[in-house]
């Protein structure tokens, strides 16, 4: 019998889980870890020693002092307007069924995939010069930073927490309400700490986002404002200054280190209770005031993302003050005879390939990283979680330029000689969609309580079968929004500065790029008109994943 | 059931994928089995274009095929194959420009070759007496401005650089920051060329109190400010001397007159000498040097203007008709020695920058 008892105990001693941990450990190892140490080793030990001169250049000026400064506060007023615009949205549409919920949720979702300089410019045609937007006239770049960041991080905001909202059980909330509570009380006392870990999650996730800021920066805030990222490429791929460039990196790096060991060892205890039926919660919309809670949600998400992109629908379809399909014919006509002409199937063609295969990436090795730092809670110190969650975010908030010359300079050899492979493309979107997966599900499969699967464990499912029938089911909303996520990273990324592209395999973003390099009104139109076909694109993209999941949600 | 589905679909994309890799896989093995058919690699930047027609001419010429690598902007493509020196990405780098010049030599990571063609170069454009790097193609970066807007608001437009700080025309230029842009650079080296060391700060300073407009880079002066190309209420921008022939050639009514102008004269244009190079290591270096040969013959030579919108190299090859008619080169640019750029450039930057922003 003793012997029997040690046997299971030794079965059991490495979890499949724990093992699901060498997934995302060795992801990050060879495609993040090593071509980054190798490029702060390169920039710091330069012929054999140490060189600290580069510090004198962060300290000495307040240039540099300024720029950290106001990367900070940017990124959290950003997160901050955003929670206040999604938070409300995320209510209605976790508690309300309605007709148009569909559609609005995927036209929140689309701004996410558009390359900064068209977001510019959509911002530009609604409240530029002649802006079509009730003739409000904005040209601050501060604001439009904001309205940029707000526009494109809504959805990740709205995605997460209506994920996470619409799971939580009524039943306390009804108890509450039943004992005499106010709707307020009952909001501020039972279902705002029973939200805090998806709005937590969101919100770090956003801050991490716009902490490294890039293109909306450059673009939008003009030189007068810079965030480490901005200065990062500068020093880099300008002045070659590595080891100033290095540091900085680090700098970010420890930050965003540092920002989620507080944030993880916050959220240590997280919420417990036992997910409820999504269909059970929804209700229609019954008294006046409900009907208008949702019309308002319904025209302010109209406002806030589909106005901008209609601008740009428009732009793309008026030649000359008239309508005309002029540009999207010129898409197929390759005027200079270049070699480098992208026929927009093609485009259409590589950037749902590589979209695909950096979401089954990053899903995969998301949702082994998500169950190893839960298995990391539960069976072993929590001390690792605080070191292992911090770590996979730690992608999110590289530099593309560092890491780009990090690769360079590491992944010569074989067999890891991937400096120009068409793997390496879909890699390096996973690499960034990876950290999005773990934050979205994460909340999710932490809730799923663990007396569900000791229980299921003890009557002899195995760890795969308890994976298959338990966690998997139970996280599968937050893994459709994981999944949206890795998609439109991969299909908005323009990521030249990380890989070195062979033009043989063109994406949408590229394309985009190309027009906009030379002067000349068609080139403008047609730029326009394949951000269009983008934004169709990415739609279509979310019809096949969210519809993915509802054919298969009956056995709830 | 959701697992299988989950299964299938996975399946289905990897098998996507491998099919994909896979045909990658033949052409590299097809380029492999068949030592008669070897390779030339290019590496360059992000702007770099050559046409379809070209390509196979060389293909057909050299039995080789022709791979191109693009490696981001300018200053990054260089920094690429700076940190790839000593196990090289390509064999050859196109793309080099004037105010890189000396960080790419001092690198010490190109051949020394002379091209055959090298003696139609203009010697002026030949930086490097040791052709390491040899000159491709060059384009000037100048004001360019909006010639309808001129005409409705009954003014002149500029004529050199000074006429920007006068008062007629406050608030309508819009100019790159050169820390982060390649034209913004060019055009801060214009005015140092111009006003020397140390008056061009003055200049600037001037300039600002003129409520000049600073963008960062070019995508953003051109397509969000730009009156002839946006919404934007500037007027006058600093783009390139060719711009207003692509203006013309990327116009769907084909325009028999630009719709800008440039201002080239008086040293108000900045050179931008774009060279290549053979690079250190590369393994074939007969096809190499005759891959730079090709690159400074006519025939890829007269490509250029059209793919690129800068001005070839070699004076015998001929002109589009676009660019004889719409495009300018200036008899005097502002020239200032690249050893001299590459010594002062983050001085100048950083001064810049702290002054005017």
């Amino acid at each position: 019998m003793d012997r029997k008892i040690t046997l299971i105990k030794k079965r059991t001693y490495i979890h499949p889980y724990a093992l699901a941990g060498l997934v995302p450990a060795c992801f990050l190892l060879f495609f993040y870890f090593y071509p980054l140490s190798g490029i702060f080793l390169k920039s710091f030990f330069q012929n054999g020693k140490i060189d600290l001169f580069f510090l004198d250049q962060v300290f000495a000026s307040t240039r540099m002092i300024k720029i950290i400064w106001f990367t900070f506060w940017q990124a959290g007023l950003s997160t901050l307007l955003t929670l206040i615009c999604a938070l409300p949205c995320a209510f209605v549409l976790s508690h309300y069924s309605f007709k148009s919920k569909k559609i609005i949720k995927l036209l929140a979702s689309i701004p996410f995939v558009l390359p900064a300089v068209v977001v510019a410019a959509a911002l530009q045609a609604c409240f530029g010069k002649n802006g079509f937007f009730f003739g409000v006239k904005i040209e601050h770049p501060l604001v439009l930073i904001f309205m940029a960041h707000v526009f494109y991080n809504f959805s990740i905001m709205l995605r997460i927490i209506t994920g996470f909202w619409s799971s939580l059980q009524g039943r306390i909330r009804e108890a509450a309400m039943v004992l005499g509570a106010s709707p307020v009380q009952v909001f501020l006392t039972i279902t705002l700490p029973l939200l805090k870990p998806a709005i937590f999650a969101a919100s770090i996730l956003v801050f991490i986002f716009c902490f490294s800021s890039f293109g909306i920066i450059l673009i939008l805030g003009g030189p007068s404002f810079s965030t480490i990222e901005v200065e990062i490429y500068r020093q880099a791929a300008h002045l070659f200054n590595l080891p100033l460039a290095s540091f900085l990196s680090l700098i970010q790096i420890g930050f965003t280190f540092a920002l989620m060991w507080i944030y993880t060892s916050f959220t240590k205890r997280a919420a417990r209770f036992a997910p409820d039926a999504e269909k059970a919660n929804l209700k229609k919309a019954v008294f006046l005031w409900e009907k208008m809670m949702i019309a308002g949600v319904i025209i302010f998400i109209l406002l806030l993302c589909v106005v901008p992109l209609m601008a740009l629908v428009m732009k793309s379809l008026v030649y000359k003050g008239q309508v005309s399909l002029i540009f999207y014919k010129a898409l197929f006509e390759n005027v200079s005879d270049s070699i480098f002409y992208i026929p927009p199937f093609h485009a259409i063609k590589y950037s749902f390939l590589f979209a695909g295969t950096a979401l089954v990436i990053a899903v995969i090795t998301g949702v082994c990283a998500a169950l190893f730092i839960r298995f990391c809670d539960r069976k072993i110190d929590n001390r690792w979680t605080s070191f292992f969650d911090p770590i996979f975010m730690l992608p999110l908030s590289t530099s593309a330029v560092t890491l780009g010359f990090g690769i360079i300079i590491t992944l010569d050899k074989p067999p890891l000689n991937l400096r120009t492979s068409i793997f390496l493309i879909p890699i390096a979107h996973a690499l960034v969609g990876f950290p999005f997966v773990v934050r979205a599900i994460l909340p999710a499969i932490r809730s799923i309580p663990e007396h569900l699967t000791d229980a299921s464990s003890l009557l002899g499912a195995s760890p795969l079968k308890i994976f298959r029938y338990i966690d998997l089911p139970l996280m599968s909303k937050s893994l459709v929004a994981a999944a949206i996520f890795a998609f439109t990273i991969s299909l908005g990324e323009f990521g030249a500065t990380i890989f070195t592209a062979r033009p043989e395999t063109p994406t949408i973003p590229i394309a985009i790029y190309r027009f906009l390099g030379q002067p000349g009104a068609m080139n403008y139109g047609q730029a326009m008109a394949i951000s269009a076909i983008l934004m169709v694109v990415t739609a279509i993209g979310f019809v096949v994943i969210e519809n993915f999941r509802k054919e298969n949600s009956e056995g709830f | 059931m959701r697992l299988k589905f989950f299964l299938i679909i996975i399946c289905l994309i990897l098998i996507s994928l491998f099919a994909c890799s896979n045909e990658e896989q033949n052409q590299d093995e097809a380029q492999r089995s068949t030592p008669e058919i070897p390779s030339i690699t290019i590496m360059t930047h992000d702007s770099f274009s050559v046409s379809k027609k070209v390509v196979s001419l060389f293909e057909a010429k050299f039995h080789a095929k022709m791979v191109i690598l693009k490696s981001g902007d300018a200053g990054e493509a260089l920094n690429k194959a700076i940190l790839s020196k000593n196990n090289p990405l390509a064999d050859i780098f196109y793309g080099v420009d004037n105010t890189f010049l000396s960080r790419a030599l001092g690198a010490q990571m190109f051949v020394a070759y002379a091209p055959s063609n090298l003696d139609s170069v203009d010697t002026l454009l030949k930086l490097d007496p040791e052709n390491r790097l040899v000159p491709v193609d060059f384009g000037d970066v100048c004001l360019n401005y909006d010639i309808k807007w001129f005409k409705d608001n009954n003014k002149l437009p500029p004529a050199m650089l000074e006429d920007l700080i006068k008062p007629e025309f406050k608030g309508l230029t819009v100019v790159e920051n050169p820390a982060t842009s390649s034209p913004g650079l060019a055009f801060l080296l214009a005015t140092i060329s111009r006003f020397g060391q140390e008056g061009y700060i003055d200049y600037w300073q001037k300039l600002k109190a003129n409520e000049v407009l600073i963008t960062n880079g070019w995508k953003e002066a051109y397509w969000g400010k730009f009156t002839a190309a946006s919404e934007g209420d500037k007027p006058i921008v600093v783009s390139y001397a060719s711009s207003p022939a692509a203006e013309v050639f990327f116009s769907e009514t084909k325009l028999t007159q630009a719709p800008t102008g440039v201002v080239v004269e008086n040293g108000s244009a900045f050179r931008q000498i774009e060279f290549a190079g053979i690079l250190k290591g590369s393994s074939k270096l007969t096809l190499a040097k005759k891959t730079m040969d090709f690159i400074l013959s006519k025939e890829f030579q007269e490509d250029i203007p059209l793919q690129m919108f800068v001005f070839p190299a070699n004076k015998e090859a001929a002109l589009p008709e676009v660019f004889k008619k719409h495009a300018r080169i200036t008899k005097e640019p502002a020239i200032l020695d690249p050893l001299l750029i590459d010594t002062k450039r983050d001085t100048w930057i950083r001064e810049w920058t702290e002054k005017l922003l």
